[in-house]
């Protein structure tokens, strides 16, 4: 059972007040008629499934039913940042050869 | 005689008060206090089971969580049975019923056991893979066999009659175990204002100073432990759990924790009190103090009754009052275990020797020992054990550590019990329950849990910190620890003060050798549970199963509620010394949650019966069963499915609801139908985005119907949007997708297209909806309104607002059935009194109410779709004939015009959405029966589609249904053939979708 | 141009109005359950639900909204209230208003009057859900059976309100006093909630009150 940062409700959250919606940063093309059925099959079907960070799509159904962006870990489950759609992560692949880990959970209160 | 092996004194048994329980039908009596497994052992019962291959008896092994063969099946009654539940965790009460699950006709005298070793032969390692693998038909006879030869128990066959409930907690620091390192973590903890839960799995707080010998500040170690769980009873943010076993670390500090809250008081919870509860815990820091687990050695007969895990004899010494035995003769490999012979000698029993296979052992406790007459063999071990139903002897040899050899003829002692002590393993479970790898120890021969991104702090026997000063100030620091980590500031303390001995280091012993070899050598088990010999093992090896984790699966080493806790190591290091590898070579299996096994009743908690999951209802339910309407499931919804009359069944009813509506009037509770309020300047566009149709040129008052494809242009929703205002719409979506396309709608506004100014929001339960169908329908409704419903006033795909039955609604003039409707809105309180008066003015009209299934029917005869039920997500609107509904000249590429245009969607032979008319009238096609073209085909024959919707009873007297068929649009006319189960065909013929009324003139009226 | 359909929903009184929980006959209930029951369940019905949208970074909204209610526009998982009235965070571009029944029309149209002109919405949700108020020492316990959301007042003091899980659904809860406490139910799930409030409080002796 995750713990999620909403970042709309600026809290951490159980993970059976969301519902996850895939992958993240898929934008949609802006002339989809245009694409060659194989652009528009990797637009429609294609996803990353990376053994390391993850940006993901989350939708906080219970609570604000805002949807937001999250960067997880696929081996150790950490989430280490939520982000707000429109904006890019701060931890990512390329950023961290090593996979950071998160000294404190996001929204921890301590 | 009752309690023959109880001891005169001692233990933390209330001896005042006697309890009598029954076990395989015998009666006997025991102490409050006691566990089943120590007032079955107080009574001399040696037998507690089969084991699960080869059918030997087997004892009393442990006295807790790791106990292999006294898992028993308890219960007075049908009702309150429970299977697998280990005698050494069962707290005795009075009038508990127990009896073996291993072992038919009785423990004593058991079937497979005269079989002998046919039962082994049946089931050699592999078992599974070579026996089952094929012929697979067979599965279901040995499947039956194995069952009941290996005793898994069973689930009662009545309702259990006791509560049981979920609990959600959130706390600063969780500390798994209340033995000396735990609790001196929960005071660190606890002290500092941090909200603490300490649980742990035994009846009672103490852990392994529940029988030590050890003292604390110079007085009984229980006594520091009774003032430590009174402080932290007066704190108010402590909670603590007795009989609480945490079974599972979940990702991010969720632990699951199994509370046994009424199981030691009878067969039954007490009323008004829940028997368990699972508690689900956010922890922000985890304390750790799962202590360690005492490793047997692998030896000859090791499993015969008799043969017991060292600690478990001081156990039930000293805290039971139980004496398992007369003679003791302990094997060991280090100084720990000599305190079961000395607390043997100081009950008064006879300590035939002590192996150890150490050549020169000097620790505290082997002085001590020698000081007191035992007599110490060293350099040895127990090799084997003899006996069958009760152990009479075990042959002490000297062996060679480095050459795994024996290296004398040895003696044989006379005995009743052999303790046995290969050291102790750190309990890793949950520390691994992650995934996280635990790391293997020379020092201490043991693994410890290794590197984890959890929060968590691992603290005194689980870190291989085994001494009880060292194991207090371990807990101690580590609660400061994770107190200051969840952010709060320690407090200092004082612990108290243990004695520290000298102790020597263990020696690596763990397969004893024997001069046969280990194959042909008598059975040295390593999993008494599962039955796993170490001539299992190496054979799994020679077999060329080099990974653990084949191993493991190749011998069922570790498997199932067992969880590896005695045999792991063992079996680790045979496999390792068979393939000439080292122990953290090897590496380890992994550890699953649970750790021990937790009711099915904890797991539902109150989600059962009545409450098992929401059911929801429109605010006409009490009418509906008023009516005598019987109810269909859709989605949660309870919605009225028909209404019998005179004990009239389904068709009956159908038939003439159906008749109703077409020849009068009926109405309907429309009010499940999902309602989406959508307002805001760019909502116009946003549905031009979101629907195939065209939304430009819809004006106020007016409604349309449009349909909602997903990217890849299949059809996943529809429904009627009406235009309210400039910038204000309100949509309708099918009763089971509403949620759904309200998602749908805010996931495209809130990340593609955050630009488009509108707003969403739900009213599906704040209006509710009547539906007036039939000719009739406007002369009944212009009774109860002050709407004008002229034809030309109120035409065909408009709305109007009004009073109707004095209550303010939006009606909206759409038909679902084709004939001449209204759809009436209004605020949900007020839809009763508004049902009541229609109800009455409809009186002369013979108003009808009517179900789904009518709904169903009469939609169907207009070839109106159910998406979800004419669509499975794989039809573009052009499958289903429904281009017209499709706005191929909108300028932006709308959600699903790409997809529909891929060349698989345009291509010819699609499956087409058609009627079928079957050439008989009477005959009714199977909804999802298979459709062919030529019924004669040898099988496999060409599918060629399927029937979606049909009905046989039905306005229109015959037997029609729907279905796609492979380029079924021009094959009008043509037959097809749909082969049943039975060996008929039903032939039927491809017509128009609409049955009634292809013009439309009805609804137009 | 009209931008919204806006209309009085509620008739004239006179006309029977039933609440979600109307079958549950909560008023025969009154003063039936056990003397110092640990939970005590009051139902606020027929209240004036509107759900506002808007930018809450507009300041022109946060001041329309004040002219409009007299009430500051409350920040992520609070409640403000005057008197009778609330209005409730319930998303970054969303808010519950609730209201005394049969003012919500009057409400709406002063609301729309001083948020002209911005991209808003108002929607009248009256028929569609309705508070429960729990009282008691108890409450605390039967809500942590039913949510995962943690409910200790160091992380749910009052004022504070929230949207998660509810035993196998969602429904929001608010925190109104110190042993207070209100769960907005829907309409269409309000029989579940009944009964499984009826079944969680059980130990704890439950009573209605009017």
């Amino acid at each position: 059972m995750l713990h999620i940062f909403c970042p709309h409700c600026g809290e951490l959250r159980s993970e059976e007040e969301f519902h996850a919606s895939g992958q993240a940063h898929i934008p949609r093309p802006l002339d989809p008629n245009a694409c060659t059925d194989k652009e528009w099959g990797d637009y429609m079907f294609f996803r990353d499934n990376p053994r390391g960070l993850h940006h993901e799509l989350w939708n906080h159904v219970a609570g604000c039913r805002q949807f937001f962006n999250a960067t997880r870990n696929t081996v150790t489950y950490e989430i280490l940042e939520t982000y707000l759609i429109g904006t890019q992560p701060q931890f990512t692949e390329q950023a961290a050869s090593v996979a950071p880990t998160a000294t404190r959970e996001q929204g921890e209160k301590v | 005689m009752s309690q023959t092996h109880r001891l005169p004194n001692g233990g933390r048994v209330d001896r005042n008060k006697v309890l009598t329980f029954t076990f395989n039908g015998q009666q006997y009596k025991g102490y409050e206090g006691d566990s089943l497994a120590a007032a079955l052992l107080a009574n001399g019962v040696d037998i507690i089971g089969r084991s699960f291959k080869y059918s030997r008896p087997r004892g009393i092994y442990a006295a807790g969580a790791e106990e292999p063969n006294a898992v028993l099946q308890i219960g007075a009654t049908e009702a309150t049975q429970i299977p697998n539940v280990r005698a050494t965790q069962q707290a005795l009460y009075q009038g508990l019923v127990a009896t073996s699950t291993n072992g038919w006709p009785n423990v004593n005298t058991d079937m497979m056991g005269i079989l002998g070793k046919v039962g082994g032969k049946l089931m050699p390692p592999g078992f599974y893979y070579k026996t089952f693998m094929y012929p697979k038909s067979f599965w279901m006879t040995y499947e039956k066999y194995i069952r009941k030869a290996a005793g898994l128990g069973r689930s009662p066959t009545q309702n259990d009659p006791d509560t049981y409930d979920n609990m959600n907690h959130h706390c600063d620091v969780l500390i798994v175990g209340a033995g000396p390192a735990g609790l001196a973590a929960a005071l660190a903890a606890a002290r500092s204002g941090a909200r603490v839960i300490v649980a742990d799995e035994q009846e009672e707080f103490g852990g392994s100073l529940l029988d030590s010998r050890e003292s604390l500040d110079g007085k009984p170690a229980m006594e520091w432990v009774a003032k430590a769980i009174a402080e932290l009873k007066g704190l108010p943010d402590v909670k603590l759990l007795p009989r609480a076993t945490v079974n599972g670390y979940h990702d991010h500090n969720f632990l699951t924790i199994h509370e046994r809250l009424t199981d030691h008081l009878g067969d039954r919870a007490p009323i008004g009190q829940v028997r368990q509860r699972l508690h689900r815990v956010r922890a922000k820091r985890v304390v750790l103090a799962t202590g360690a687990c005492e490793r047997p050695l692998v030896y000859g007969n090791n499993d015969v009754p008799g043969n017991m895990l060292a600690g478990a004899v001081s156990t039930y010494v000293r805290r039971y009052g139980v004496a398992p035995g007369k003679k003791l003769l302990l094997s060991t490999n280090n100084d720990h275990a000599y305190r079961v012979a000395l607390d043997w000698l100081d009950a008064g029993q006879n300590v035939v020797a002590v192996a150890d296979a150490r050549s020169n052992p000097r620790g505290a406790l082997v002085e001590e020992a020698r000081a007191k007459g035992i007599r110490i063999l060293t350099g040895s071990a127990v090799i084997e054990a003899r006996g069958t139903k009760r152990v009479t002897g075990a042959r002490v040899a000297a062996i060679d550590l480095k050459t795994h050899s024996v290296t004398s003829p040895g003696e044989w002692l006379e005995c009743d019990l052999v303790a046995t002590s290969g050291g102790y393993s750190p309990v890793v479970h949950l520390a691994s329950h992650l995934g996280g790898k635990p790391t293997w120890r020379e020092d201490i021969l043991g693994f410890v849990p290794g590197e984890a991104p959890q929060k968590r702090v691992c603290v005194g026997g689980i870190n291989g910190v085994y001494g009880l000063g060292d194991s207090l100030a371990d807990g101690f620091e580590g609660g400061v620890r994770a107190a200051s980590e969840a952010g709060f500031k320690a407090v200092e303390g004082v612990l108290p003060k243990a004695l520290n001995q000298l102790q020597e280091a263990t020696v690596a012993l763990f397969h004893v050798p024997h001069e046969k070899g280990t194959a042909r050598a008598p059975k040295q088990f390593v999993d008494l549970q599962n039955d796993v010999t170490a001539a299992a093992i190496e054979l799994a090896t020679r077999e060329g199963f080099e990974s653990v984790e084949h191993v493991k699966r190749y011998t069922a080493l570790g498997f199932g509620t067992d969880q590896g806790k005695l045999g792991n190591v063992n079996g680790l290091a045979i496999a390792a010394r068979s393939l000439n590898v080292t122990i953290p070579q090897m590496g380890t299996t992994m550890f699953r949650p649970n750790y021990t096994p937790v009711t099915f009743g904890a797991i539902a908690g109150r989600h059962c019966g009545h409450i098992f999951e929401p059911v929801r209802y429109t605010a006409l339910q009490a009418w509906h069963v008023k009516q005598g309407a019987e109810f269909e499931d859709v989605g949660q919804w309870k919605r009225p499915w028909y209404f019998p009359r005179n004990g009239e069944d389904l068709h009956a009813a159908v038939k003439r609801e159906c008749q109703a509506v077409r020849d009068s009037v009926g109405i309907l509770d429309a009010s499940t139908l999902g309602k989406i309020d959508i307002q805001g300047p760019d909502a116009r566009e946003f549905l031009n985005r979101i629907y195939t149709n065209a939304w430009t040129k819809l004006d106020v008052g007016k409604a349309r119907y449009g349909l909602m494809c997903k990217e890849d242009g299949m059809v996943f929703d529809d429904g009627v949007t009406a235009c309210l205002a400039d910038n204000h719409f309100v949509m309708t979506t099918t009763t089971g997708g509403a949620a759904r396309v309200l998602q749908w709608l805010e996931i495209y506004q809130q990340t593609e297209w955050p630009e488009l100014k509108v707003y969403f929001t739900s009213v599906t339960d704040h209006y509710a909806t009547l539906t007036l169908s039939g000719p009739n329908s406007r002369k009944l409704l212009s009774e109860v309104t002050d709407i004008d419903l002229d034809r030309e006033a109120f035409p065909f795909m408009t709305w109007k607002e009004g009073l109707v039955a004095g209550v303010p609604a939006r009606v909206f003039r759409i038909s679902f059935t084709g004939e001449l409707s209204y759809e009436v809105n209004i605020q949900a309180d007020y839809a009763m009194g508004v049902l009541e008066k229609i109800v009455e003015a409809g009186k002369k009209y013979n108003l009808t109410p009517y179900g789904t299934e009518t709904m169903h029917v009469l939609r169907a005869e207009k070839g109106f779709i159910i998406v979800g039920q004419d669509t499975d997500g794989s039809m573009t609107p052009d499958d289903l004939n429904m281009g017209w509904c499709v706005g191929r000249t909108k300028p932006f590429s709308w959600l699903g015009w790409r997809g529909m245009n891929r060349e698989d969607c345009v291509r010819d032979q699609r499956k087409q959405l058609v009627g079928l008319k079957p050439v008989n009238p009477t005959q009714w096609l199977p909804e999802g029966a298979q459709l062919v073209f030529d019924p004669k085909q040898t099988i496999p024959m060409t599918m060629v589609g399927h029937v979606t919707s049909s009905y046989a009873h039905n306005s229109l007297g015959y037997s029609f249904a729907m279905g796609v068929v492979k380029g079924g649009l021009k094959r009008i006319g043509e037959r097809v053939f749909s082969p049943q189960a039975d060996g008929s065909v039903i032939e039927a013929e491809i017509v128009s979708s609409v049955f009634f009324d292809p013009k439309g003139d009805r609804q137009n009226i | 141009m009209t931008t919204a359909n806006v209309y009085q929903q509620r008739p004239d009184s006179g006309v029977k109005a039933e609440s979600s929980l109307h079958h549950t006959n909560l008023a025969s209930l009154t003063g039936k359950g056990r003397k110092n029951a640990g939970v005590i369940v009051r139902e606020k019905k027929l209240l004036g639900h509107l759900t506002l949208r808007g930018d809450a970074k507009d300041p022109a909204f946060a001041e329309g909204v004040h002219k409009a209610l007299g009430l500051e526009l409350p920040v992520a998982l609070s409640l403000v209230a005057k008197g009778d009235t609330s209005l409730q965070w319930m998303g970054p571009d969303e808010w519950l208003l609730i209201v005394p029944g049969g003012q919500e029309y009057a409400v709406e149209q002063a609301l729309r009057a001083a948020l002209v002109g911005l991209h808003i919405s108002v929607v009248n949700v009256s028929g569609g859900q309705q508070l429960l108020e729990l009282s008691g020492p108890n409450v605390r316990n039967v809500l942590m059976k039913s949510t995962s959301y943690d409910v200790h007042p160091d992380n749910f003091p009052v004022g504070k309100a929230i949207g998660t899980v509810f035993a196998k659904s969602q429904l929001v809860i608010r925190h109104t006093g110190e042993d207070t406490w209100e769960l907005l139910i829907r309409r269409s799930f309000s029989d579940y909630w009944w009964l499984w409030l009826q079944d969680a409080a059980a130990e704890y002796g439950l009573s209605v009150e009017a």
